[in-house]
């Protein structure tokens, strides 16, 4: 039995008119940091919600950790770290109090004084999250996603809105939580990052998987580099497949 | 020492502490569960003094009888009498600056307000006073017994519905709009992520409103104690008790207005169109009573109007708690059913 950490099988999803996902299938192996990526509105917030059991599909069939949504909710929710894109944690609490209150929640995981020196928050360990820098806060917001000492970590755009050295830093902690045997799937539309942190992608565009591979492999499919001087990148395989540019709306 | 939640306490208690820690840091919430009430007690005493020994106030029109009459009023325990001109003394009468206006003629002349109650009992007083000094003879004189009733000026009786408007007001602004907040910051969402039981965030709601209840209520009436001299008959096992199942109450109220609103305009409406009514209807300001027999039935089946009942049988007129077992039985049904309604409908993402 190949050891998948997640795997999903013809999901869809729409709302209204809109097909968000469109028999979407994907599998990801443990250990593995497998990112989704794709333009605003591909669907990757939706297929990434629906794998974190945060919204139903219409259609398909989710395994996390060889579990089923349906019959194991609360085993699953003390085994995953769970990191949203648009979650503000509260202003008026300090960055130690977050963590202690998210730390309560989960029966396992780690020490709340080892979670802030894993990403590098003991400085700021009595600022009130107001204080923060969006490169802080987002560290603290995977801090959180990181107290129960996850299996398998959902990372939906983690860097979006970061500067290069406040991205440098979340990809420390990812890179960390890795080695220590972590599964990562994360949602990007960041090229760089997927290459940076991926061993594995799936491009998404309208709801559907349009290539599945590993970055070198993807760009290698391209062929030999239109301009000799230039090394083919994941922003020209998207843009060869779909003929758009990924930061396209 | 290693906990079993690596430093954190019970996810219950941390829920409530986290709680507690954004009420205390926001100041506008301290001020009005502490210092509004307090504010509006000093403002309504002084605006409504106690009108029992205020002396009556007499104005006899100057002219040459008018020393006579003068001098049998200010001999009088309770009458403050002065001449004045006729003009002078028919616009005091107006203005309520005198109760009434004696012309001191033989038989002497009244002016007065028939429909002020004071205006009436000064031309009887007056009368009385200028019978005797013209030689009437007494049948007899009366062994007067003044007794003064404890508790019974405007404030004593204000302060108790100030309190249970406090109450209300922060046990539903407080929890409808944390739980907005949260929800408009998806933080709820990321919540109901990790393995935080739902019931335990709704118990820590109500928990943090509880911890905070016994300053909210302490304070004001410590305040008329100490500073306005307002008598407290009942024990202090009985305030709590009412104030307790009121905060419930109002608890449930607050959950159930929170459990789908997305947004601070909204749930800014809905809490004033729950509460504006109450404040209105349920006897803080002036007597519930007051309002006609048809709309009774509704007054009465209001919470506020209830916790504020309950308060002054309680402050004032040192009832017990079974005494009010009609009021705290409406308010536990007011608790309980939003409660279970909020539960069933609760928005969390």
């Amino acid at each position: 039995m190949a050891d998948f950490a997640l795997r999903c099988e013809g999901l869809r999803k729409h709302y209204g008119d809109v097909v968000a996902v469109d028999g979407l299938s994907l599998s990801v192996s443990r250990g593995e940091c497998f990112g989704l990526l794709g333009p605003n509105g591909a669907g990757k917030t939706t297929t990434i919600e629906i794998l974190e059991g945060l919204l139903a599909p219409d259609a398909g069939d989710v395994e996390v950790l060889g579990l089923r949504w349906a019959s194991h909710e609360r085993e699953l929710r003390e085994r995953l770290g769970i990191q949203l894109q648009e979650t503000q944690l509260a202003d008026k609490l300090s960055v130690e109090e977050t963590l202690r209150l998210f730390r309560s929640f989960y029966v396992r995981g780690r020490e709340v004084s080892a979670l802030l020196r894993l990403v590098e928050l003991e400085g700021k360990r009595t600022s009130w999250v107001s204080q923060l820098s969006g490169g802080q806060k987002q560290r603290l917001s995977v801090a959180c996603a990181l107290a129960g000492a996850p299996d398998l970590l959902f990372l939906d755009e983690p860097t979006t809105g970061l500067d290069p050295q406040s991205r440098r830093q979340l990809w420390g902690v990812l890179e960390r939580f890795r080695a220590d045997g972590g599964t990562i799937l994360l949602t990007t539309h960041s090229m760089d990052e997927a290459e940076a942190l991926c061993n594995r992608v799936a491009i998404v565009d309208r709801g559907k998987v349009i290539a599945q591979g590993s970055p070198q492999d993807l760009i290698a499919s391209l062929g030999a580099p239109k301009v000799v001087t230039t090394q083919g990148t994941l922003e020209d395989v998207f843009m060869t497949l779909t003929g758009r540019h990924l930061r396209e709306e | 020492m290693k906990s079993s939640r690596g430093g954190a306490l019970h996810p219950l208690i941390e829920l409530t502490l986290a709680r507690l820690r954004e009420l205390i840091r926001e100041p506008e919430a301290l001020f009005w569960a502490f210092v509004f009430p307090i504010v509006m007690s000093v403002a309504m005493a002084v605006a409504f003094p106690s009108s029992g020994n205020r002396p009556v106030a007499v104005g006899v029109l100057s002219g040459p009888t008018a020393e006579a009459a003068m001098r049998a009023l200010a001999a009088a325990p309770g009458v403050a009498p002065r001449t004045v001109d006729e003009a002078a003394g028919l616009r005091a009468l107006r203005e309520g600056a005198v109760d009434v206006l004696v012309v001191p003629s033989e038989p002497p002349e009244y002016h007065f307000d028939p429909g002020r109650p004071e205006s009436r009992l000064a031309r009887l007083l007056v009368d009385e006073r200028l019978k005797g000094a013209a030689g009437r003879v007494e049948p007899w004189t009366a062994r007067d017994q003044p007794v003064t009733v404890p508790g019974s000026r405007y404030v004593d009786w204000l302060i108790p519905g100030l309190v249970g408007m406090g109450i209300m007001s922060t046990g539903v602004w407080g929890i409808a709009f944390s739980i907005v907040q949260a929800r408009t910051r998806k933080l709820l969402k990321r919540m109901v992520a990790s393995p935080m039981r739902k019931s335990q965030y709704l118990l820590a709601q109500v928990l943090a409103r509880m911890v905070f209840l016994a300053p909210e209520v302490a304070l004001p009436l410590l305040f008329g104690v100490y500073v306005l001299g307002m008598p407290i008959q009942g024990s202090v096992s009985a305030i709590l008790g009412v104030s307790i199942v009121g905060a419930l109450a109002f608890g449930g109220i607050g959950l159930l207005i929170g459990s789908r609103v997305k947004t601070f305009e909204a749930v800014s409406g809905l809490v004033n169109l729950v509460l504006l009514p109450m404040w209105i209807a349920s006897g803080v300001f002036f007597s519930a009573s007051k309002f006609p027999a048809a709309v009774q039935p509704l007054v009465q089946a209001l919470p506020l109007t209830a916790v504020v009942d309950a308060l002054r049988a309680v402050i004032l007129e040192g009832a017990p708690l079974r005494a009010v077992a009609g009021e705290l039985t409406l308010l536990a049904v007011w608790g309980v059913v939003p409660f279970l309604v909020a539960l069933r409908i609760f928005r969390w993402r």
